[in-house]
């Protein structure tokens, strides 16, 4: 074991690790990883004596129970497997817990939404009706059940529609050039650093801000009685997206091989056609489902269009006057306001329903921008 | 897609190598760039200055968003301290929220953190890779669901869970000032951090995830066959490499955390800022403004603009800090 | 010390494809193997079960064994984390660590392995194992420095450096020099003829000159067709692998009939 092979003509005094003067090993033990399950076994036994049996509530039995289960395995593990592996195992417990922990709301949150929501969801009035004259009257014979529920977020629905489209149509040329402008021009020089310091920086402006900042644009230009409007909301959202955008953008164009544009370029193709001809459609799926989770990031946004567009409970298609609705806006207004404030449950369906169809919209833009990014991805490899 | 006009340019030359360019004649007369640059042609000075141009829009929104709230605030500023909402000026007025808003967010950030790291690892290094990209997925998606939603599911379903919780709470840890008087509502300011955990969970989770997943496999590796245990090679190579990303994810959450409007004008039933976070009480910047905005005018109006411009100042220190840690912390990790 | 691998019927798979099929070799101790052959041959997934590296990718699995001195690295409860302590590796990129400087990637390996160490020890196994990677006097004024400043073929010999700290019984290298200019190989095909004297060193190599620069003992790797698995064509001294190889595969590829 400890015989040091010492050669002439180099320096390596060949031993073992702990032979090394000053150095105690940690090694690893081989170990079953029957003993975790057997030791989760006993977790889930404690939980169900502790739950049922002393009458803790949920979650202070589950806590106690997953606490003594790492403990447990830990000591296990450690005593067989040596001092790595038994961190090893916490570890990967605690990573499982993690994630297990993160899992419930998530899941309550959908469960709740699409219950709640799904009744009036996806009743045909609801889609096509607005709000104007709907009284709580209406709500009260909805509960006797003399009338179908009244009313609707059709207005809504178109309202999110132009509002996100606008800021859809800002927002895409502005970030686009500004990505392409970062990765194709600017590459590196203090201008670009500035914009990346600026998107980065705009990244974190509230939405809430964003909504304020239109607002107090149109209060600038038209005096504050007329500056709620469905333009200004589109400008709150592009605030919100163009860094989107930019980001996304930015991070697709800079994978686009260097070796791409040299060959163009090198062919005497000008910088600009290599851009369009080259980097822009290699990187156009990927532009384009960035674009599309830009569009889902904002199309759910409340506080900017409450205070940049305002309630109305009516149509309104013209984005220059007066306030419009958004789905996001409707579902909070009618949450919070119920039309008939001793018979909340007709409010809240309406509200729900609409929570469903924006958490749909969210969920239909996320799955389009990955088939985006998958059927239309460079055919190369 | 998105592919900018790109009409066939007949002036194309094929045999133009870069080499020749410079002896064509500038073909624009617009060009004014100096001769030695080679030929710009008109196509790249277009292209360039659009770019350019976008470029220089994005410093002017948020110049104006500076200036614009600057000036319809400002009369909250200098208004007499008694017109003030609370009648103590303006500084007496925002404290409060600023306090509310701050612990709100750090309770969410100090939660959601070690969970959205762990949930990160488990996509990146723990589950089978098909699990993870479903979770990756789902993870995504939450982290787009409005924020309406979550406030009121935060309200109807999540706050009640909570009130035997805040009872225990109150019964065995009222020696501490956080918890007093647990709510019977549970409209608390700790349910609404909790929400403001959950809700930020998704974007640490997928920005830790993305840099975890971008670990050169060639340093996992590496940390393997030196005989590494998982842990120890997620410790040597992943985190050292994911933890720049893992501090912008972060800041990014508390970003969010810190202008989150609708979770916490659902949940919060508002009151004057208290330690006690199980109690009804405090309130956040972004929720006195969506609560109190539609009926504003005058200088209430003025003072919820300055109220939302101090929260653009503190998510500007916050994101300016972010940044700092990022640089300072990407230094030495060089390029690869 | 440096040990004897003995590889008996070992059958690789990805999933349902058998991507080498029914090895059987010996590799002496303090000796240099190299496997050589086409791109896809299975020689680079080959080298890697000798240290359980395979395993990194998901659906990897071996049948057969493996005896590093007797003791199979497949049995039951022998633990993958202890047999790459023993069997360290070497890889086509030099790979080391970004964010520590080079001191603490010559260290990492040992830091895991061990409780404590004193500072003492810590810089007198730095200073040996870069010295064992004939780095020590490039870089000896700025240990404190990133690794990655390194030029590529210094980054190697890093990694070397990195893996010989840990002290194993055996170095695998995969393909170490396709990444580095003409010189660096050099530099590193004698770091390896050093090397044997004090482990057994496998390597895989595209280039059929290195092998019969660096390697006492050649094996030949091949595959009938693609999506074929691999096989060990012909294992032999290197001397006789290229001059008078027994098989005509190898010798249509020796002399550049095809690969």
């Amino acid at each position: 074991m400890t015989t040091p092979t010492q050669s002439p003509d180099h320096d390596i005094h060949h031993a073992r690790l702990d032979d090394v003067q000053g150095i105690e090993p940690s090694p690893v033990r081989p170990t079953s990883s029957r003993a975790q399950w057997l030791a989760g076994v006993g977790a889930i036994v404690l939980f169900a004596v502790l739950w049922q049996v002393l009458d803790l509530h949920l979650a202070l039995a589950v806590s106690i129970s997953y606490l003594l289960f790492l403990a447990a395995v830990y000591l296990v593990y450690r005593s067989a497997g040596g001092r790595r592996v038994g961190l090893d195992i916490i570890v990967r417990w605690l990573v499982y817990g993690a994630f297990t922990l993160a899992i419930l709301p998530l899941i309550s949150l959908l469960w709740t939404v699409i219950s709640e929501g799904l009744p009036v969801a996806f009743s045909p009035s609801f889609w096509t009706e607005d709000m104007t004259g709907i009284t709580g009257l209406d709500d009260q014979a909805y509960m006797e059940g003399t009338a179908s529920l009244a009313g609707g977020a059709g207005h809504a629905i178109v309202g999110t529609l132009m509002i996100t489209g606008a800021a859809t149509l800002i927002s895409v040329p502005i970030g686009m050039f500004t990505a392409i402008y970062l990765v194709e021009y600017g590459r590196n020089n203090r201008l670009s650093r500035g914009i990346r310091f600026m998107v980065d920086v705009m990244t974190g402006i509230p939405s809430i801000v964003a909504g304020l900042f239109a607002f107090a644009l149109f209060v600038q230009i038209l005096g504050p009685r007329d500056a709620k409007m469905g333009v200004a909301g589109a400008i709150a959202l592009s605030v919100l997206m163009i860094p989107t955008v930019v980001r996304n953008s930015e991070e697709m164009l800079r994978i686009v091989p260097n070796e791409l544009r040299e060959a163009s370029l090198a062919l005497g193709v000008p910088k600009w056609r290599t851009i369009a001809k080259v980097v822009l459609p290699t990187a156009a799926s990927g532009l384009a489902s960035g674009i599309t989770l830009a569009i889902a990031r904002v199309i759910g946004e409340t506080a900017p269009l409450l205070v940049a567009v305002g309630f109305a409970r009516n149509w309104n298609l013209d984005m220059m006057t007066g306030p419009m609705n958004s789905l996001a806006v409707y579902t909070y207004d009618i949450f919070t306001k119920p039309l008939n404030p001793a018979i909340i449950d007709p409010s809240r369906e309406r509200a729900w329903a609409a929570a469903l169809l924006l958490v749909l919209i969210v969920v239909g833009l996320n799955l389009l921008a990955r088939l985006i990014a998958k059927l239309f991805a460079p055919k190369s490899r | 897609m998105t592919a900018p006009p790109d009409e066939p340019r007949g002036d194309h030359d094929p045999t133009a190598t870069s080499g020749s360019v410079a002896t064509r004649p500038p073909d624009s007369p617009g060009t004014t760039r100096p001769k030695a640059r080679a030929t710009r042609r008109p196509g790249d000075v277009v292209f360039s200055g659009l770019s350019l141009a976008s470029g220089l829009i994005i410093l002017l929104i948020l110049v104006l968003v500076a200036v614009f709230l600057i000036q319809q605030g400002w009369p909250a500023f200098t208004a007499d301290s008694e017109e003030i909402s609370g009648g103590e000026g303006f500084f007496g007025y925002i404290w409060p929220l600023v306090a509310g808003t701050v612990v709100a967010s750090i309770i969410a950030m100090v939660v959601a953190t070690p969970i959205a790291v762990g949930i990160a690892l488990f996509v990146s290094h723990y589950a089978p890779r098909r699990i993870g990209v479903v979770i990756g997925f789902v993870v995504d998606l939450l982290a787009a669901v409005p924020s309406v939603v979550f406030g009121m599911w935060g309200l109807q379903t999540f706050a009640p869970q909570f009130v035997p919780l805040f009872g225990w709470l109150e019964d065995t840890l009222s020696f501490l000032p956080f918890f007093e008087d647990g709510s019977a509502t549970g409209r608390t300011l700790m349910t609404a951090s909790l929400v403001l955990a959950v809700m930020i969970l998704p974007i640490i989770t997928s920005v830790s995830r993305e840099v975890f997943l971008q670990t050169p496999r060639l340093h996992e590796e590496a940390a393997l066959a030196l005989g590494a245990t998982k842990w120890e090679m997620i410790r040597t190579a992943v985190i050292p490499f994911g933890t720049p990303g893992v501090i912008g994810g972060v800041m990014l959450g508390l970003g969010r955390a810190l202008g989150e409007t609708m979770a916490v004008t659902l949940i919060l039933s508002p009151g004057a800022f208290t330690w006690n976070i199980i109690g009804s009480g405090n309130n956040t910047i972004p929720a006195e403004i969506a609560l109190n905005f539609p009926e504003a005018s005058g200088l209430r109006l003025a003072e919820l603009i300055a109220a939302g411009l101090v929260l653009f100042v503190i998510t500007l220190i916050v994101n300016l800090f972010a940044r700092w840690i990022v640089a300072k912390r990407s230094e030495f990790s060089g390029a690869n | 010390m440096s040990k004897r691998i003995d590889v008996k019927n070992l059958d690789i798979f990805y999933g349902d494809f058998q991507a080498v099929k029914d090895v059987s070799m010996v590799i002496e101790p303090k000796s240099v193997t190299a496997f050589i052959g086409p791109s896809g041959c299975g020689k680079s997934t080959f080298i890697r079960t000798l240290n359980r590296m395979h395993e990194v990718i998901p659906g990897a699995r071996v049948e057969g064994e493996v005896l590093i001195d007797g003791q199979n690295l497949y049995g039951r409860g022998v633990d993958p984390v202890d047999v790459r302590r023993q069997v360290g590796m070497v890889f086509q990129r030099p790979n080391p660590f970004p964010t520590m400087s080079i001191r603490d990637n010559v260290l990492a390996g040992v830091k895991l392995n061990s409780k404590r160490m004193s500072g003492k020890a810590a810089d007198e196994l730095a200073e040996r194992a870069l010295r064992g990677a004939n780095l020590w006097n490039e870089v000896k004024d700025r240990l404190d420095k990133p690794g990655s400043g390194l030029s590529g073929g210094q980054q190697q010999r890093l990694c070397i450096a990195r893996a010989i700290a840990v002290q194993p019984e055996v170095i695998l290298m995969d393909e170490p020099c396709s990444a580095l200019d003409p010189i660096s190989t050099l530099a590193i095909e004698d770091l390896i003829n050093e090397l044997k004297s004090d482990y057994t060193v496998v390597i895989v190599t595209h280039n059929m000159q290195q092998a019969a620069r660096v390697s006492d003992r050649t094996g030949f790797f091949n595959l009938e067709a693609t999506g074929q698995p691999g096989q060990l064509v012909e294992f032999d001294d290197t001397q006789k692998i290229f001059n008078n190889p027994s098989q005509k595969a190898t010798e249509d590829y020796i002399s550049g009939r095809f690969g």
